[in-house]
Formats: structure tokens, sequence, C-alpha cells
């Protein structure tokens, strides 16, 4: 297994995120102060997840929009130096996440929000660092999205869904830690001292999302705790 | 301990223990009712405070579940305790011997926690069995060979990740529960994928760090811990191809992880406990 060390740049990405889920954490605190307000920008425009369960459905729908647009991107621009091994897993990954894509679109039906439209312009996939760290933040982050969503699912058999699909994203998040940097599949960075993964709350994951967006998504109407 | 001594601990806090595990259907549509009613309270997050105002029935469910997990949990940490006493004898590289280390220390802050988290909901916590991790010989040599010692690892985690998922319906009830599972869900996948791929490096077996269909590549003597993993039918949609897609039947099995039930599991871990 290689090992390769992040360079500056994708360190840098790495505090764009966690200053993302700061603002984030500070803007869901300010919304809950006021949230009889309708001057947020997102609560009145973008493409609108829908309420209950469904826009749960909806919002994991988004995100692996978004997972499958990027590998499917991955295999079909190769990075330099890609070995067969990689490739053969980078693709299994990739039939992954269409396979959730398409479970949720099939899933929702006529509630299901409308294909979105990315924006992967700061990502190098001709450079083998530039779309590893790129996998690695969209698996931790699906990883965290689930944790984070399955207690504002009512329906058992929803969250059962959600529970045998984010294992899988969790498979996905060890092996692309792993290329990056043998070892590291759990991390400090994403374990904690009582060896559990992290959730995000739907704003959260969101806000990190949507600079790989072009589509602005409405989360307004998602369920709360 | 054997199953039956498990079973009998989990009933000491919650008498109606089996007749939840036998109707497990009737148990997930009585906390479906009951979420009705929680869900509209703005829920504290002290785990304790949380147990004492849900009524009997759900506290002792929820803590049963607590205590099925801690024995999985037991099972694990001493396994990987085993492993990293002779760490030295059994385990050739220095990177190796680091995440079997990372991954026993998660187990052991597992066990912590659950134990924390089963007291501070007024439970009391299950003792650990003794094990015997050759399983009665059939794995007489996990810990001087490296190869069998990373099979039963395999086992492990992949049986952890079924485990847990299989209970997240009883704890629907419970946020806090219920995101600490599944929190810990996402652990053991993440430990069972770098399991596969240090089986996979060693030539151990010809395994990816998902699960594709049933195969354990391992062997028969732990199929039971991936029957069911085969299926491509999800929620009544067939995955294979799905909406025109290119997707094997492979890809489509290893898109979703299975649930075990308790019993299941409990089955599986049978020969590892005296």
């Amino acid at each position: 297994m290689t090992t390769k060390t992040s360079n500056d740049k994708q360190q840098l990405s790495r505090r764009n995120f966690i200053g993302y889920a700061s603002a984030v954490t500070a803007i869901a605190a300010l919304a809950a102060c006021s949230k009889d307000d309708n001057d947020m920008p997102s609560s009145s425009s973008g493409i609108d997840l829908g309420s209950g369960d469904t826009g749960i459905l909806n919002y994991a729908y988004a995100l692996e929009q978004l997972e499958a647009a990027f590998y499917k991107q991955v295999t079909d621009t190769p990075f330099s130096g890609i070995t067969a091994a990689e490739t053969a897993l980078l693709t299994d990954i990739r039939d992954h996440e269409i396979a959730h894509r398409e479970f949720f679109k099939k899933a929702l039906g006529s509630s299901a929000i409308p294909g979105l439209e990315v924006n992967f312009s700061g990502i190098q996939f001709n450079d083998r660092t530039s779309v590893l760290n790129t996998a690695k933040a969209f698996e931790d982050l699906g990883v965290s999205a689930y944790n984070g969503a399955g207690k504002l699912i009512t329906n058992p058999d929803y969250l059962l869904i959600a529970g045998k699909i984010v294992s899988v994203e969790a498979r996905h998040a060890a092996y692309i830690r792993d290329l990056i940097s043998n070892g590291s599949f759990a991390d400090n960075t994403v374990i904690d001292a009582n060896g559990l993964d992290r959730g995000r709350s739907p704003m959260e994951v969101l806000m990190i999302a949507s600079s790989f967006l072009k589509s602005k998504i409405n989360a307004s109407n998602l369920p709360t705790p | 301990m054997n199953l039956q001594h498990i079973i009998t601990e989990i009933e000491k806090t919650d008498t109606e223990f089996l007749k939840k595990v036998d109707s497990r259907r009737n148990t997930i549509k009585n906390f479906n009712r009951f979420i009705g009613k929680v869900s509209l309270v703005a829920l504290p997050f002290a785990l304790g405070g949380l147990f004492k105002k849900a009524n009997g029935q759900s506290t002792s469910g929820i803590i049963d579940v607590l205590n099925y997990a801690l024995t999985l949990e037991y099972l694990e940490a001493a396994f990987y305790q085993n492993g990293n006493n002779v760490a030295n004898t059994l385990i050739p590289t220095a990177p190796a011997r680091q995440a079997i280390a990372t991954i026993g220390s998660h187990e052991t802050a597992h066990v912590n926690f659950l134990k924390t988290a089963i007291t501070a909901s007024g439970g009391t916590p299950v003792s650990s069995p003794s094990f015997d991790f050759t399983a009665g010989g059939t794995f007489g040599d996990v810990f001087t060979n490296y190869n069998t010692f990373l099979a039963v690892a395999q086992t492990f985690e992949d049986t952890g990740v079924r485990a847990y998922k299989g209970q997240a319906g009883a704890l629907i009830s419970n946020n806090d529960v219920l995101t600490a599972a599944l929190n810990i869900h996402s652990v053991e996948a993440r430990h069972a994928s770098h399991i596969r791929q240090m089986r996979k490096a060693n030539g151990f077996g010809d395994v990816k760090p998902w699960i594709t269909g049933k195969d354990s590549g391992i062997g028969e003597v732990v199929q039971a811990s991936y029957n069911g993993e085969e299926v491509t039918m999800q929620a009544g949609i067939e995955i294979t191809n799905i909406n025109n897609f290119s997707i094997s039947s492979a890809a489509a099995s290893e898109a979703f992880d299975e649930p075990l039930t308790m019993m299941q599991v409990l089955n599986i871990v049978k020969p590892f406990i005296k």
C-alpha cells in the first residue's frame, strides 16, 4: 500500500472544511433563535428537499448524486499513476454510489428532487492527491451525514436502509484513507476518545457539500430533532 | 458462559427479554407507537435523564440492546487484547501491529462507553463472559498464526457491523442512544475495511474492503456471518442494473450491508464463549 502525505493545499482545504463546519454551527444557532424569520438565504430559494422522511431521503439522494458524479469523473479521467488495484476498487465505489443514487431516485419516485449540477472546478482529476483527498472528504462527510440523520428518520425501514448504506460508506472511507496514508482508516481526526465516529447535522453537511454544487439546496423543511 | 447464560444475564434486567427477541416485529411496532409521543418533547442530551423519562418497556428494551452490544464489545476487546499481548510474535510488521492496537483501543473504548451509558440509564451492565477464541479448537492457532488471527478479526468486525445494524430499529425511539449506536456501527465498518485490506495484502484471502455476495474469503466455518449479504433487492427495488445503469449483481450486493438479528449473532458468537 502506498503512503502519501497531504500537501499544503489539501491541508488548507481541510481547514476550510472545518471552518465551514464551525460557521454552520454558528448559523444553526442563529437560526434556532429566530426560526420564525424567513430571511435565511437558503430558506426560500433553491431545490426544496421536502419534509419528514421524504426530506431525509432526498437529502441522502443529493449526497449520493454528488458522490456518484465525482467517482464517475474519477473513473472516466483516472489520475496519473493509478494502479490496476486502485482502478478496480474505485470503479467498485463508483458503482456503489450509482446504486445508492438510483435506489433513492426510484424509491422517491415523483417526490425525488431533480438531478443536481455539480461544481468540481477545484478538483484536479489528473492528480492523485487532489482526487484522494476529495474522496476522503466525501466519504467521511457521507458517514457523518448518515450518522447524523439517523435520529431524524421515523420509519424503521428507512432507518435500516440508511444503516445498510452508511457502513458501506465507512468501508469506502477507510479504504480511501488507507490509500492516502496506510493506517489512517479510523484515526483520531474522525474517531473520538470514546471510539465513536461523528455525526453531522444536515445543515453542517450541506454547507460543506455546497462548495461542490452549482445547484442550490433548500433544506429548510427538513425535520429537526 | 454459554448462550443461555448470556440470555439469562440480560434477563436479569428484563424478564420480557426473550419474548421481545422472539417477536421483534411486534416490538418494533410498539416502538413506532412510542416515538409519536416522545418526538414532540425536547430531549435533553444526558443518557440517564432520557431513560428515566421513558416508559418502562422501552427503557428495558433499550438497556437489553446496550447489554447485547456490550457483550459483543467485550468479545472484540478481549480478542484484540490477547492479540496485542503477543503482537511481537503474532503480527509481522510495525504498521500492522499499530493497526491492531488502534482497533483494540476502540473496542475497549466501546466497552467503557457502553458500561457508562447503561449505568447512567439506571441499568446494570452485564459482566464479561470468559472467552475461548479457538472456538473449541476450530481456530486452534488463532494467537500464533497471523492468517487465522486476521480471519477471526474479519469475522468479528463484519459480524459486529451486522449486529449493530440489526438493532437500529429497536433504538428508533431514543435519539441519543440511536446516534451513539450508529457512531459505533460505522467505526466497526472502518475496522472491517482495514482488516480485509490486511488479509488481501498478505495473500490470506481474495477479499475487498466491502463484502461481495456472501463470500467471506475464509471458508465454510464462518459462513453464518456472511449468509444473507448476497441480497440485491432493497425495499422491493432490484439494484442490479437499476434504471438501466450497468450495476453487476456483485456490486449491487456490495453496495448495501445487511443486518443480523440478535439470535443469529448470539449463535455465531456462541462457540467463542466458555
